[in-house]
């Protein structure tokens, strides 16, 4: 075994290092191509006999469910194997690596339908349940990812360490090599592949928050999660970033405009509330990475803003259960919430920020729970009554701008919009401002100043920063922002009680996943939280069956992405450094172990 | 430079720096004991002393990161708090032993962060962008940039300050010194760890700063660097001022040398001991020499 192994790597050794598995390259790709076409063919065929397996599995000649998603597993890996086989028309899809992506979208096609065939032999009990279309399904796709698995690798191995065992050899041949600058197109055709994009992106999550059926979602996220890294290696979305970068306003309008657009595809906006409370929960997380990504400050119970803003907001909305008898406007309701959170900041903030490390964190994880629990004292038996108690504040009453009412459904271009749609759209307008304060407060010289303070205090200081006063403001700017999404959350939800503000519990947002949104997305970056934040709430949200075991598995997840990803799904440039030594394409790799070695230098000298 | 050498005879021309009687205890341990030091407009000084004499301890109480037991330190006169931002303020800017750059920050960035005390704009400008913010960002990256071309990192802008090579490393941190527009520059040893080459090109930057205004104040071990640069050296030994004067003065003191080299001890080797290791070693020289050759 071993000797055939060293053989192929020397034959293919001088061009290109094998893949994976030891195969002759052009049989890899003919069976690869084949196994595509074949996956694709048997998505067309019954997989099962009964309807009792949700998604219409049953009919010949028509995908449904899991098979669309096979199906279009099945017609990227062909597409790209053509592309990286040089057909013309195609190459744009593959400016980076051409045999990585293949790989890759071979084992998202085959991960997806055997968790489809796995899937429909566990709800209907056997595996008899399977359809001769199953059967095949599960083969074809097997032989496209084992025969993909053969494609050689698209950077030539190292010579003094070639990869050795299989796992470094897929290691390897995943490795892809950055896309070649981009020719330059007239400038409307550039601003149009942008829109494009952001169009395939809105429809792909479009059709992720719309899966009926927790097998539809997994099998979605199994795809995307493999098709994602594929897009990445074949080198588009680094085409897409350059594009974006250089088009930046319009990049902005379009990802407004796309969000703004998401009511619109849905008949009945009934996935419209997932959608709200994905952006309150992703906006509250931006607005910690001001705090934890930006400053370097750790809070740890940062959804208490959120809290304070939403019950400044239930009180003065002229609920019948306020305990203050007062209805302002929501303009007047909006600043109010703000500046108590604000106030709120500054009052947790100017006793503990003087100190260094960790003090905060355990500071704001009390303030978390006391805000919690004062929330529920405040009811008139144990203290004076402000809140309700746990009863809370119900009954908000819905939003009513320039004669707009948000409580009742509108029709605009002959669609009918509910309730939660037009909450939706207020709410990504306070997405838009927390996003722009976000990135003007970055590029500037506090943010500059907050970035010195995260990297080194000392030094810092040392600069002429007064390191509490920015310390300070970053926090307190992070609390007026969710306080500002607390003031849109409370008439969204209607109803609000200390029990929705928690450090940890299954619904977001609380404290913990606030923190996990932002980490998890990419600290210091505006895609991060925003990613992080829908997915932790669509993975709950979709998959009903996973229960009790949502923690235990959210944190299985969290400790894997923090080992083989510590820096987040999308890298701010710093973070993808700090983790990776020599990530850097404008320095030579050898540069970058000179200065983390001063002793050796100095010896030298 | 040989102007400067002239003038260098009279240091009290104008006082930029005064520290006055300055101690520093930590619990019963004396790190820096009644130590005086001024430093003239111009005026390029070194501090020297052995490992542990409290050269660096004497800079963080001149910088307000230490608060001094007892004495005061005055710039321009004017007394300084103890606050290590408004030292910086008041125009006193320092590089540290270890260096210590913004490592994942890019070259600019770390200068304007430099910038940050003669930039007024605050988050609320920031957040509206207005003509003024762009004036003032612009102006400080024009700033920011004469400085990066100064000691010669412009084309170096946007790499990441941890990539740099060590010997920019130590001029980035100059910069970024140099990008608060100080009237006084503490320098904690910027050799350490350059081969000679790059210890000259330093000793170069130096003088230029000099010349350009801003008054040093050298921390250094390189004693060759040290008597070169400096117009004026002060001696730190165990925390006291041991000597203070010209290079000359200092290189002739006993006490210094005493000091730096030690005093003999018994049972030091002798000269004996010494010719016998010396003939080993060239012994063994020429035999792997004729090794090679062979």
């Amino acid at each position: 075994m071993t000797m055939t192994t060293t053989d192929t790597t020397r034959a293919t050794a001088p061009a290109t290092a094998p893949g994976a598995l030891p195969l002759p390259a052009g049989a890899a790709r003919a069976a690869t191509a084949a196994g595509a076409v074949l996956t694709f063919a048997s998505t067309f065929l019954a997989w099962t006999w009964t309807g009792a397996f949700p998604g219409n599995l049953t009919v010949t000649g028509y995908p449904g469910g899991l098979q669309v998603l096979t199906l279009t597993g099945a017609l990227l890996t062909t597409l790209f194997l053509l592309a990286g086989h040089g057909i013309r028309g195609l190459r744009w899809l593959t400016p980076g690596g051409t045999n990585s992506p293949v790989v890759l979208l071979a084992l998202g096609t085959a991960a997806v339908t055997w968790y489809a065939a796995g899937a429909i032999a566990f709800t209907l009990g056997g595996l008899v349940n399977l359809e001769p279309g199953g059967w095949l399904a599960a083969a074809a796709s097997l032989l496209t990812a084992v025969a993909a698995l053969g494609l050689p690798a698209d950077t030539p191995a190292d010579p003094e360490h070639p990869p050795t065992d299989p796992w470094q050899r897929l290691r390897h041949s995943l490795r892809a090599p950055a896309p070649a600058r981009a020719r330059t197109l007239p400038s409307w055709a550039e601003i149009l592949l942008i829109a494009a994009a952001f169009a395939v992106a809105l429809y792909v999550f479009t059709y992720g928050i719309a899966t009926e059926y927790g097998e539809l979602f997994v099998g979605f996220l199994l795809l995307t999660l493999l098709a994602v890294p594929a897009l990445a290696k074949a080198g588009l979305l680094r085409r897409v970033t350059a594009l974006t970068a250089k088009h930046r306003n319009v990049s902005i309008t379009a990802a407004f405009v796309a969000a703004a657009a998401f009511p619109f595809l849905q008949s009945d906006n009934e996935f419209t509330s997932i959608a709200v409370n994905i952006l309150i929960f992703a906006t509250v997380a931006l607005g910690l990475n001001v705090v934890v990504g930006l400053a370097g400050l750790l809070d740890l119970g940062y959804v208490a803003f959120l809290g304070v803003g939403a019950y400044t907001a239930a009180l003065v909305s002229g609920s019948p259960f306020s305990t203050i008898g007062v209805h302002f406007p929501f303009w007047a309701a909006v600043l109010t919430g703000a500046a108590v959170s604000l106030v709120f900041g500054v009052l947790i903030g100017a006793p503990t920020l003087r100190l260094r490390g960790d003090y905060l964190a355990i500071v704001t994880l009390g303030f978390g729970e006391i805000f919690r629990i004062g929330m529920q004292n405040l009811d008139g038996i144990s203290g004076p009554s402000v809140t309700n108690g746990s009863t809370g504040v119900p009954q908000i009453p819905d939003l009513e701008l320039l004669g707009y009412n948000f409580g009742e459904p509108h029709t605009l271009l002959g669609f009918e919009f509910t309730r939660s749609a037009n909450y939706f759209w207020l709410m990504l307008i306070i997405t838009v401002v927390v996003v722009s304060v976000f990135r003007r407060s970055d590029t500037s010289r506090i943010g500059r100043a907050w970035v010195a303070i995260r990297e080194d205090e000392t030094a810092a200081r040392a600069m002429g920063i007064n390191a509490f006063r920015l310390k300070l403001m970053a926090f307190a700017l992070g609390a007026t922002l969710a306080g500002l999404a607390g003031t849109v959350q409370a008439h969204t939800v209607s109803s609000i009680d200390p029990e929705q503000y928690k450090f940890v519990e299954a619904v977001p947002p609380n404290s913990a996943f606030l923190l996990a949104a932002v980490i998890l997305g990419g600290m210091g970056t505006v895609g991060g939280p925003l990613i992080g934040a829908a997915l932790l709430y669509l993975i709950p949200a979709k998959l009903q069956f996973i229960g009790e075991y949502q923690l235990l598995l959210f944190g299985i997840a969290l400790v894997l992405l923090m080992r083989f990803r510590p820096e987040g799904l999308v890298a701010d440039r710093r973070k993808q450094l700090e983790f990776h030594e020599t990530g850097q394409l404008d320095v030579p790799d050898t540069d970058g172990d000179t200065p983390g070695k001063p002793g050796l230098s100095k010896a030298e000298a | 430079m040989t102007t400067d050498t002239t003038t260098s005879q009279a240091p009290a021309r104008d006082t930029v720096l005064d520290a006055t009687g300055v101690t520093m205890r930590f619990g019963g341990l004396t790190a820096v004991s009644d130590v005086d030091l001024t430093v003239g407009g111009g005026e390029i000084v070194g501090l020297i002393g052995p490992n542990g004499a409290g050269k660096t301890t004497f800079f963080n109480c001149l910088t307000g990161l230490y608060i001094p037991t007892e004495g005061t330190v005055s710039y321009r006169g004017k007394v300084l708090p103890h606050r290590s931002h408004l030292v910086t303020q008041a125009g006193i800017a320092r590089t540290f032993q270890n260096i210590r750059l913004f490592p994942n920050m890019t070259v600019l960035e770390n200068v304007l962060v430099g910038r940050h005390t003669r930039t007024k704009e605050g988050l609320v400008a920031a957040l509206l962008r207005g003509p003024r913010f762009k004036k003032a960002e612009r102006e400080s990256e024009d700033r920011a940039m004469e400085l990066l071309e100064f000691t010669g990192l412009a084309a170096k802008r946007d790499h990441i300050a941890r990539n740099l090579p060590y010997g920019e490393q130590r001029k980035l941190e100059i910069a970024r010194a140099l990008a608060s527009d100080p009237g006084l520059l503490l320098l904690d040893e910027p050799t350490a760890g350059m081969n000679p080459q790059e210890t000259r090109a330093t000793q170069d930057l130096v003088f230029a700063i000099r010349d350009q205004g801003t008054a040093v104040l050298v921390i250094e071990h390189d004693m060759r660097f040290i008597f070169n640069l400096c117009d004026r050296v002060a001696v730190l030994v165990q925390g006291r001022k041991l000597v203070e004067g010209t290079p000359a003065v200092v290189q002739g003191d006993e006490r210094v040398i005493a000091a730096y080299l030690g005093t003999p001890f018994e049972g030091e080797p002798g000269e004996e001991e010494l010719a016998e290791v010396e003939a080993a070693e060239a012994h063994s020289t020429a035999r792997t020499e004729g090794d090679d050759t062979a």
